[in-house]
């Protein structure tokens, strides 16, 4: 009664801690990664019973009627009878069964999941490159596209089209909770969708070796209503406010010795290489998902880069204490 | 000078005398020293330096692995630079794919073709002899990067565009591409080799239906490897120009393509999976039955099982690329396959379960190696099983549930498989016998250090952990399981140091083996342990798959095999040629004797592939010169050999 209760708490308690992990895929948010969870679960239940089966055989096999001692000299007699060939028809009969219906299974979860996105309620393009993401939201109407780095804002319950891009090497897009994986390769656009089913923060990560720092190239995914959303991609449109004091300082600086990788919308920044860092204060992380985006860890970013992702392409600046100490004070403006 | 006669002549049969046996022995022995030593084209010494290379390159790859496993243990350690990660990581795929599993099988093949098959060598001695040297090279040729500190280290899979020159612009990839393309030879010919000497050194009576499991394994791999290897030599040969010569085959700002590097490595890939298994697979349904005391249960349904793996393991490279974008109907169809590629599996795992059930097993060391195989490949198998169904494979692959399907799959059928076969064939190898006891303790360390360490990556495979990076977070709840891998995998490597201490104990002090230690039923076992340089005195005929049980098996007794007494072949160094399918004795073949030509030819393409590395013409034009030199002195008409033919004598030579 105590063995069961014990078992019966540590699965919750490992099943709780399992569900914590922030790229786990025992369950999924969205009509595009619940039906794979089914499937994966009903994966997991034949493979660890077809273990257990095959484990009990080969053991009653071993134990059931073991020869002598082996020394050499004293051998176990030989069985010389021919049969057995029984065990091949009913094992193979029944496993090839199981897989065809595994197989049938499997076709009908890809037909469902495959089909083109149903009303996408928005495009977005993402491109991976060595080692953070570009995010381009797309839209119909020109003065409505941006960029941004990182970090991407959907509406919850509503399908999301997503066009993959290799911008230097492969690279693979992953949100656990929401699909599969989908890779991003140079020299062509993969085409897929995801759904969240409710709000919240899910994790994404690359999936393909990339590289030096492919550790380091996760993303975040914040699926919020529709109307928040909507107030979220405004606001990614607004020019910045004009900044003042040491930031402006800050601002002349960033153009001249950051400007020529990284652009911040509505100012003389706008190089292509690096992250784009409009509205920079908006996102809840910096460096691909690697460290949190507060000032201390900003600080120690711009000065010493190298040192938190050792091979980034960004190089350590040569900066004055002021130099940095100012641009800084800019980046902090950029709400 | 050989005479036309002496091919046309019917040998006559006799039984192994004194002077005979010392006459072969003088026509086959290795000659003594170092220079003799290079020279040999024994397949037994052949084989054992296979064996011994390859297995130095397991605790190379090994001691790789132990070193990035510190660094995951926890997250955000910080032992090793990123750079440093990912040599270790490809040096660790590549050492262990290329130059331990598929070596390792070929030096057992090696060593027991011919003895299993009742013949004096392989087809080709020389040809083997090559192979070995070109192996040899390659391997230090891949290395030589890495110890000066840029070894490969864009995956052992080595995708472009991370590959190509704009991403990669040291020589790190090019050692990589050149050496593969070496070793690619040296797999070739010894393929060939495989293939015509199972087309034609069978023993009279050895009917295709006949011979053991390990020799359809092997074959049907080599045949394989002849299909495939082209493939990825042709991949890093284009990567190579790409890299050096300015072509744009890669490069998909030129027109090139990502997806070509991953079809054509694929399509390579994927029967080498089955190429670096299917012979181990043999060696277990070879030597298990020994050990349940019956013949193996469905030896026909096993054998064609092994070659149906191949032929579908041909149409299911794609299951590699699931995330790529393919169109949904070819994911389909491939899917389908990967899954049902699992049915020729069952069939070998319901044919041993079988043969234990129905036998009555004595426990020794290859016995519980070679049962724990059956557990490991199920598990092996049913994660596999998991991967080939699409929508899931995209949630599973690129993550550390694919690091322990293909751990469960190389180890548990490569690495459990060869280590029993040790215990297994030692005898026969060293004529010593190992030590049980020890190898007891040898197999539970390697066993539950095995599963400790690779089983968790199940687990910290569906909790999202992806391969390749070099550290990750705390807060991905993969911190535990990541201990409790390192720990694992560092008594699996205390496992495998044991069975070194155990080889090389046995080797010195074990006590001596007779010819037949365990009873086995095959003609490997009839030869002394270890076997004369000549094999067998008198060529065997066979009258079944297991000529050394048939009078305990109440085979009637004029169908029995005859071991004693056989075909005399004592004019000079000889073998016996019989037809593919019967094997009926058809022809008298010449052997070649020891020569240091394969080596050189070795080392003259390894001159040509160093030039070719630093893009030195100059190098090239000169190994190149080499090369054609050593093939030609190989090629030059030996009237010993046959290839001048003298006049017949006239002097009837019928011995």
């Amino acid at each position: 009664m105590r063995a069961v209760q014990v078992a019966i708490l540590s699965t919750v308690f490992l099943w709780s801690n399992a569900r914590a992990a922030p790229l786990q895929y025992l369950t999924g948010a969205g009509d595009k990664a619940t039906p794979v969870v089914f499937l994966t679960w009903g994966l997991i239940i034949i493979s660890i019973s077809v273990i257990l089966i095959i484990g009990l055989l080969l053991a009653g096999a071993i134990w059931r009627r073991p020869g002598e001692d082996w020394t050499p000299g004293a051998r176990t007699a030989l069985k010389s009878h021919e049969g057995g060939l029984n065990w091949l028809w009913i094992g193979v009969g029944i496993s090839t069964l199981v897989l065809l219906f595994s197989v049938v299974w499997t076709v009908k979860v890809l037909a469902e999941i495959q089909a083109p996105t149903p009303k996408p309620a928005v495009t977005i393009e993402i491109t991976g490159r060595q080692w953070w993401w570009q995010v381009r939201y797309l839209s119909d109407d020109n003065a409505r596209q941006f960029v941004t780095a990182n970090e991407i804002h959907i509406p919850v319950g509503a399908p999301v089209r997503l066009k993959l891009v290799g911008g230097d090497v492969i690279h693979s897009f992953w949100v656990p909770q929401l699909a599969g994986k989908m890779d991003a390769i140079p020299g062509q656009i993969n085409e897929t969708w995801f759904e969240a089913s409710a709000p919240g923060v899910y994790r994404g990560q690359c999936t393909e070796y990339c590289g030096l720092q492919h550790a380091h190239m996760s993303f975040l995914v914040v699926a919020q209503p529709a109307s928040e959303f909507r107030r979220w991609w405004d606001r990614q449109l607004a020019p910045p406010a004009p900044p003042t004091g040491r930031a402006q300082a800050g601002q002349t600086g960033f153009q001249m010795r950051c400007g020529s990788c990284h652009t911040v919308r509505g100012t003389e920044a706008a190089g292509a290489l690096g992250p784009d860092l409009s509205h920079l204060m908006q996102r809840a992380t910096i460096a691909a998902g690697q460290l949190p985006n507060n000032g201390p860890v900003l600080a120690h970013w711009i000065s010493d880069p190298q040192s938190m992702k050792p091979g980034a392409l960004m190089p350590t600046p040569s900066l004055t204490e002021t130099e940095l100490a100012n641009i800084h004070a800019y980046l902090k403006t950029l709400d | 000078m050989t005479s036309i006669d002496d091919y046309e002549r019917s040998p006559s049969i006799g039984q192994p005398s004194p002077a005979l046996t010392e006459k072969l022995k003088s026509l086959w022995e290795t000659k003594p020293g170092f220079i003799g030593w290079l020279g040999s084209v024994d397949h037994k010494e052949i084989g054992l330096r296979y064996i011994v290379t390859a297995f130095a390159f397991l605790v190379i790859g090994g001691i790789e692995a132990l070193i990035f496993r510190v660094q995951l243990a926890w997250s955000n350690m910080r032992l090793l630079t990123p750079e440093q990660y990912d040599q270790l990581f490809t040096m660790h795929g590549m050492t262990m794919i290329f130059l331990y599993a598929g070596p390792i099988l070929s030096g057992f093949s090696n060593y027991l073709w011919p003895l299993l098959l009742g013949s004096r060598d392989m087809a080709l001695p020389r040809l083997n002899a090559l192979s070995y040297w070109i192996f040899l090279c390659a391997g230090l040729f891949l290395y030589s990067s890495f110890l000066m500190g840029f070894g490969p280290n864009a995956g052992w899979f080595n995708y472009v565009p991370l590959a190509a020159r704009a991403y990669n612009n040291g020589p790190n990839i090019d050692i990589y591409s050149l050496g593969m393309i070496l070793l690619g030879i040296s797999t070739t010919v010894g393929a060939i080799n495989f293939i015509v000497t199972f087309l034609r050194l069978r023993c009279p009576g050895m009917s295709i239906n006949r011979v053991p499991i390990l020799i359809w394994g092997t074959l049907t791999a080599n045949a394989a490897n002849i299909f495939a290897i082209p493939s990825v030599s042709l991949a890093f040969l284009l990567l190579w120009m790409d890299r050096n010569l300015g072509t744009h085959f890669f490069d998909t700002t030129a027109g090139g393509s990502a997806m070509l590097w991953q079809h054509l490595f694929w399509m390579f890939g994927h029967p080498w999976v089955y190429a670096i298994v299917l012979p181990a697979m043999g060696m277990v349904s070879d030597g298990l039955p020994v050990f349940c005391r019956r013949p193996l249960v469905g030896y026909t349904a096993v054998a064609l099982a092994t070659v149906a793996t191949m032929v579908l393991g041909f149409g299911v490279w794609v299951h590699h690329m699931f995330a790529t974008g393919l169109p949904t109907i070819s994911l389909s169809f491939f899917s389908a396959a990967s899954i049902i590629i699992t049915v020729p599996s069952s069939v070998a795992v319901f044919a041993w379960l079988a043969t234990i059930w129905t036998g009555r097993p004595v426990f020794t060391t290859p016995f519980l190696f070679f049962v724990s195989f059956i557990l490991l490949f199920t598990i092996g198998g049913v994660s596999g099983f998991m991967t080939g169904s699409v929508p899931v494979d995209w949630q599973l692959t690129d993550t550390y549930f694919v690091v322990a399907h293909l751990h469960y799959v190389l180890i548990g059928i490569n690495v459990f498989p060869v280590a029993g076969a040790i215990y297994f064939w030692f005898p026969k190898f060293t004529g010593k016998l190992m030590d049980e006891r020890l190898g007891r303790w040898n197999f539970w360390t390697m066993f539950i250090g095995f599963n400790l360490g690779f089983f968790p990556m199940h687990i910290s495979g569906l909790l999202g952990m992806p391969r390749r990076i070099y550290t990750y977070p705390d807060s991905m709840g993969w911190d535990w399981l990541n201990l409790i891998t390192t720990i694992g995998s560092f008594l699996f490597g205390f496992g495998v140091l044991l069975l070194i201490y155990n080889v090389i104990r046995s080797v010195r002090h074990g006590p001596t083996a007779p010819a037949n230690p365990w009873d086995a039923p095959t003609l490997e076992w009839t030869t002394s342990s270890p076997p004369p340089p000549y094999n067998f005195a008198v060529i065997p005929v066979v009258a079944s798959r297991h000529p050394l049980w048939e009078e305990r098996l109440n085979q009637s007794e004029g169908s029995r095999s005859q071991i004693e007494t056989g075909l005399l072949l004592d004019h000079g160094k000889e073998a016996l040629g019989t037809t593919t399918l019967d094997a009926e004795p058809n022809i008298i073949l010449k052997m070649p004797d020891d020569t240091l030509v394969p080596l050189y030819l070795a080392l003259s393409m390894t001159v040509v592939a160093t030039g070719l590395g630093l893009v030195n013409w100059w190098v090239v034009a000169v190994g190149g010169a080499l090369t054609a030199t050593c093939i030609l002195a190989w090629l030059w008409p030996e009237a010993r050999l046959g290839e001048t033919a003298a006049p017949a004598t006239g002097e009837p030579r019928h011995g």
